[in-house]
């Protein structure tokens, strides 16, 4: 569509450009206003202007001389890391199944888990909730893996199916020829060839467990296993009438900024793994 | 999905209908081993699965039908269908409703149009296509409730730039205003994964056409409409099912923003707070029947009346 009009004049370039600072401001007012939130000293915090008058890290420094919130950010970053390794295991091992291999109830499983990807998550929220206190795991760290995995899995299941599709499946069968079994052309010829696909896989999984707060505040009641959002609604200022704005968005930068790492450093694999899943089936 | 290359395919079905015996069992030694193999790779897949929505789901609908109150354990009781008397005849319950439906068209459709225009931008644009895709997909990234604290400390009288802005009025206490904050927060932050979405359908569509209709003097919005839209018209159908059950679950930026106050409760939150606050765990578990009745309904209507091609359907798959 751009090179309709054959030569692009300056003007337009011009007005595509300011087009392209409309986006950006757009997606970037926000997440700039809690640093600056975050910088913020107490004196000025309540003042409303959009940048800092008097820079200051003392948020920081509270945030990080609390358990509250370096407890939160332990258990946030091993819960994600936890549920997002397991369910990209399994979603690798499934969708390589469903990419390959012909066996009943193939369709079964993918509509299952069609299901599941758009299954109201507050619906679950009631039983879970009883079924863990009974089981004891309310308040634990498997507590909330047990359902990320789950959400995460029809996630996984669909992007690495579309990019096992991708592969030269030709390598597989001449694998096989030499006298290896399926199990070990999964291993050592399809696996490396998947890598890139899992690792996308990987960070948008990550990205899921990492947002979620329906559960986590749902399916834990202590410092014990909250994850940085919950942490954050509960925040309530180091003395009783002091404004906890300032904590909130200093917690709120240091939980953006893997987010924001990896959408610099991965932003082309996350768009391919995000589209490839949900447009091309 | 089912994405068995052609020869795989054709020795398999070409096994099961063989009438000879012999080479049944020939065949079916090789498929034997496939099966296996398929069954045990999706097994943890499938189990975890399983364990985590069939009992739960089946469970809350036992819930549904007791009294059953966390405050008053030894009232507990079979009481069938009274819950959902007592939630489809309360007021509050159908405010939410309203609520959530509300929130749900206008953020949705808001989103469609602005995430079109994003699409196009992006698909389009000549310089700073990375900053402009890496930027958009800070949003889709970013902690919901981070972004939602930013909003409400931005309206905030006297913390908020946006509440001095408009004159210090204190938005997030007045239900519509309140809601449409909420909303402004939903299409802030979900509209970068619509458009992302719409920019794999433009992405089908071929630019000889589009050239070839320009050479016949279409206009861009003509060819826009009668081209572009037609082709991608899957692509929109996906994106808007997708956002529509995501908005319908609307629960972090309500949480954050309102806490429901104010009448603004959407149907997650009332059930959150009959269920956690109120622990009444026979209420909580009707309305989540109900919204599950509610979402099944709103993806039988896409996939049957609109012929939404759900994602992973066989010819998804074999496009």
């Amino acid at each position: 569509m751009a090179g309709i009009g054959g030569a692009e004049t300056t003007g337009k370039k011009v007005g595509w450009g300011l087009l392209n600072a409309v986006v950006v401001i757009y997606a970037l007012v926000p997440v700039l206003w809690i640093v600056s939130l975050s910088f913020k000293s107490s004196a000025t915090l309540a003042d409303g202007n959009f940048i800092p008058r008097e820079w200051s890290l003392e948020n920081y420094q509270n945030i990080f001389s609390t358990s509250e919130f370096t407890r939160a950010l332990f258990n946030s970053i091993g819960i994600a890391v936890i549920a997002t390794a397991i369910a990209v295991v399994f979603g690798t091992m499934a969708a390589y199944a469903i990419a390959r291999l012909d066996f009943p109830g193939k369709n079964l499983l993918v509509g299952v888990s069609l299901l599941i990807a758009m299954f109201p998550q507050v619906s679950l929220v009631s039983p879970l909730f009883e079924i863990e206190r009974t089981l004891g795991l309310f308040d634990t760290w498997p507590g909330l893996i047990l359902p990320y995995i789950t959400f995460a899995l029809p996630l996984a299941i669909y992007t690495l199916s579309a990019f096992f599709r991708e592969i030269p499946w030709e390598l597989e069968k001449a694998a096989k020829m030499d006298g290896a079994t399926p199990g070990q052309a999964f291993r050592r010829v399809i696996a490396p060839l998947a890598a890139p696909g899992v690792f996308t896989t990987a960070i948008l999984v990550f990205i899921f467990c990492w947002n979620d707060f329906l559960f986590a505040i749902s399916l834990t009641s202590t410092e014990q296993s909250r994850t940085v959002p919950v942490a954050l609604s509960f925040f309530t200022g180091s003395s009783q009438f002091e404004d906890p704005a300032g904590s909130i968005a200093a917690a709120a930068v240091v939980i953006t900024i893997p987010i924001i790492l990896f959408v610099l450093f991965f932003q082309r694999r996350i768009v391919a793994g995000l589209t490839s899943g949900a447009v091309k089936g | 999905m089912s994405q068995t290359t052609t020869t795989d395919t054709a020795a398999a079905s070409g096994a099961s209908p063989a009438p000879a015996p012999k080479k049944k069992a020939a065949l079916s030694e090789g498929k034997k081993a496939e099966r296996r193999l398929g069954w045990l790779l999706c097994a943890p897949a499938a189990l975890t699965m399983i364990a985590v929505t069939g009992w739960p789901i089946l469970y809350s609908l036992l819930l549904s039908m007791q009294r059953f109150d966390l405050k008053f354990p030894d009232r507990t009781e079979w009481i069938w269908f009274d819950n959902y008397v007592t939630v489809l005849s309360s007021p509050y319950w159908w405010n939410a409703v309203w609520v959530t439906v509300l929130l749900t068209v206008v953020t949705v459709a808001i989103e469609l149009v602005l995430g079109m225009s994003l699409a196009l931008i992006m698909h389009r644009a000549l310089v700073g296509r990375g900053i402009v895709r890496t930027t958009t997909l800070i949003p889709y990234g970013i902690v919901t409730v981070v972004a939602a604290f930013s909003w409400r400390f931005a309206w905030t009288p006297g913390t908020g730039y946006l509440a001095e802005a408009l004159g210090g009025d204190p938005v997030l206490t007045e239900k519509i205003p309140a809601l449409m904050v909420v909303a402004l927060a939903e299409i802030w932050k979900t509209t970068p994964f619509m458009a992302l979405l719409l920019m794999a359908g433009l992405a089908l569509v071929p630019d000889d056409l589009l050239k070839a209709a320009a050479m016949d003097g279409a206009s861009g919005w003509q060819r826009f409409i009668k081209i572009t839209v037609p082709i991608m018209k899957p692509a929109i159908l996906v994106a808007l099912l997708f956002r529509t059950l995501d908005a319908f679950r609307i629960f972090d930026n309500l949480f954050v923003l309102t806490a429901g106050s104010q009448g603004t409760s959407s149907v997650s939150m009332l059930t959150y707070n009959n269920l956690i606050k109120g622990l009444n765990l026979g209420i909580g578990s009707t309305m989540s029947v109900l919204i599950f009745i509610m979402v099944a309904i709103i993806a039988f209507v896409f996939i049957k009346l609109f012929g939404t091609a759900a994602p992973g359907s066989d010819d998804g798959g074999k496009r």
